[in-house]
């Protein structure tokens, strides 16, 4: 709890940063509406309003900083407007409506959960066949560093389009491009975490004549979980942006990728910035619950101390 | 009473292959250990003195000469379990509670669930941990934890008891108390110990027979046989019996270092 204080003193800066942006960045939308509804504005022809920047417009027409924070459409919507239209699209809506933010939070993080899911469980196999077996140790790594290069959102399509032409549609797809993101981590942290345990640690079962599964269960497994949790904390959160990026660029029509891009196109900028927020919670939620778990199992397996 | 040898080592040798040329690491070693001695291995570091105890647990083969613990090679002694050992650190799983770490070594070896509760029981109160059992490793000091890994070692009821530098990492008031400790349970459960440390008040306390070591190759260059009692109060360091025999460790010490 004694990080609440930072951390509200890190949100409060940026909010004022961005409420002091608001204004020059609408300026030039605000004095064009403004003289359509018969305001005198200086200067007075749009065209010579360009040769002006966003601050200097704002010094010539202070009267107009108050219309630059409640535009329709503005540039940069300004911080209630977007928290408006969080809690219209949230908790006002029905979650069963098409522009519920709750259904189409659900559509991405089902695909999120699925491709998380594939994706750990792909990292952890790959993780014990790296540890276990030289050819794969030998093998697997460069391939799997040289699949993290590629840029997703030129991969994403194609995964997407190939699925669709054998009639694989909907969640699965984005489900691939969720697990491509975040079976990453996870392999490079249980590789480390299997490999933790140190040569007396070896040495000490050998003396036991414990076999290689015994060594696998009591040693190498329990000793890998702190660095499980380290990996499926950065792999929750790329899984999700992975569900998004597979969301923006084939037209779905439910998702928050789908609401960036519904926003982007239909200049509905309040429709872009409330999913790009509630993406942003929905990741740190994600996280967060697995900051808990993490703390709950490793104080119950007696890693930290109480 | 009769002399059963349980480790017998004839003309050893072991060559490590390293990236900076072949290290000879033990050179013509012969040594017997019978039934119930406690042996100390002392020496400077690069002696050999752990690479000798490491071939006796089969942790290393030796590349010539012949070894036998309980008549078997040490690669058979270690798959019939016939020795504890225990190392430097505890290197106790910290996931798992005083208790579970001493039924690490009987859930492995497939003893019985009422069995096992039994033995950790003995042997917590053979080290004196009776009641730490559901405590975790963290919430006990070094000392405490160096004993859980001595009851590790013990709760299998293996004959001989391997110890590499056990209580070189603890201060010298807890390794006086635990060597005092450590004399009692050989007391009383009559092993086979093997014993290396580079303390020489240590070793002469401990043992009934101290091998001294020097290094470069590494080999032994003096046998002693202890004439102290079994029976060694801590007082008995300061006895002229006991200072003579530390004297005459140190003077092998030194004479290996100078022929090194």
């Amino acid at each position: 709890m004694k990080s609440i204080l930072p951390v509200l003193t890190v949100v409060g800066a940026i909010l004022m940063l961005w409420v002091l942006a608001v204004v020059p960045m609408n300026m030039h939308l605000t004095a064009d509406q403004a003289q359509r509804d018969g305001v005198v504005v200086s200067p007075d022809t749009p065209a010579a309003r360009q040769e002006y920047t966003g601050l200097g417009l704002t010094l010539r027409n202070p009267s107009l900083i108050a219309a630059t924070f409640v535009q329709e459409r503005p540039r940069l919507p300004s911080p209630h407007q977007v928290a408006v239209e969080m809690w219209n699209t949230i908790v006002l809506k029905k979650i069963t409506s098409k522009r519920s933010l709750v259904y189409h939070g659900w559509v991405t993080l089902s695909a999120t959960l699925l491709g998380f899911g594939i994706g750990t469980s792909l990292g952890i196999l790959l993780a014990v066949g790296i540890v276990y077996n030289r050819a794969m140790d030998m093998s697997v790594m460069p391939w799997a560093i040289a699949s993290q290069t590629i840029p997703i959102l030129a991969l994403a399509p194609m995964i997407i389009v190939m699925l669709g032409s054998i009639g694989i549609q909907g969640l699965f797809p984005k489900a691939i491009i969720s697990a491509y993101l975040s079976f990453f981590p996870v392999v490079v942290g249980m590789v480390k975490g299997l490999r933790s345990p140190d040569g007396m640690q070896l040495d000490l079962l050998r003396t036991y004549h414990a076999s290689p599964s015994q060594g696998f269960w009591k040693l190498r497994l329990p000793a890998s979980v702190p660095y499980l949790f380290a990996s499926l904390k950065i792999g929750i959160s790329a899984s999700l942006v992975g569900a998004i990026v597979a969301e923006l660029p084939t037209g779905a029509r439910a998702g928050f990728g789908a609401r960036m891009l519904v926003g982007d196109q239909y200049g509905q900028p309040l429709v872009t910035w409330a999913a790009l927020f509630a993406a942003a919670i929905t990741a740190a939620a994600l996280v967060g619950l697995f900051s808990l778990l993490e703390r709950l199992t490793l104080r119950r397996m007696g890693m930290v101390q109480a | 009473m009769s002399q059963q040898t349980i480790i017998n080592a004839q003309g050893l040798d072991l060559t490590f292959q390293t990236n900076d040329g072949p290290v000879h690491a033990l050179k013509d070693v012969n040594l017997e250990i019978n039934k119930g001695d406690f042996v100390s291995f002392i020496g400077p570091s690069g002696c050999g003195k752990t690479t000798f105890l490491r071939c006796m647990a089969g942790l290393e083969t030796p590349t010539a000469g012949t070894l036998t613990v309980n008549g078997m090679t040490p690669e058979e002694a270690r798959k019939a379990r016939a020795y504890g050992y225990v190392f430097q650190a505890a290197g106790l799983y910290p996931w798992r509670t005083i208790g579970g770490n001493i039924r690490l070594p009987l859930e492995i070896m497939g003893f019985s669930k009422g069995d096992q509760a039994a033995r950790v029981e003995r042997v917590l109160e053979l080290v004196d941990l009776a009641g730490f059992e559901n405590k975790f490793p963290w919430q006990l000091s070094g000392g405490m934890q160096q004993r859980a890994s001595i009851a590790r070692a013990l709760a299998f009821d293996a004959d001989i008891l391997l110890m590499d530098e056990p209580f070189g990492a603890l201060d010298e008031i807890v390794r006086d108390h635990l060597n005092e400790q450590l004399l009692q349970l050989w007391a009383r459960t009559e092993k086979t110990i093997g014993f290396v440390t580079h303390s020489i008040p240590e070793a002469v306390y401990l043992s009934t027979k101290i091998v001294v070591m020097s290094p470069r190759p590494g080999r032994i260059t003096d046998v002693i046989e202890s004439p102290l009692p079994k029976e060694r109060p801590l007082d008995i360091r300061d006895s002229a019996e006991f200072i003579e025999i530390a004297h005459r460790v140190r003077d092998g010490l030194r004479a290996g270092h100078l022929d090194g």
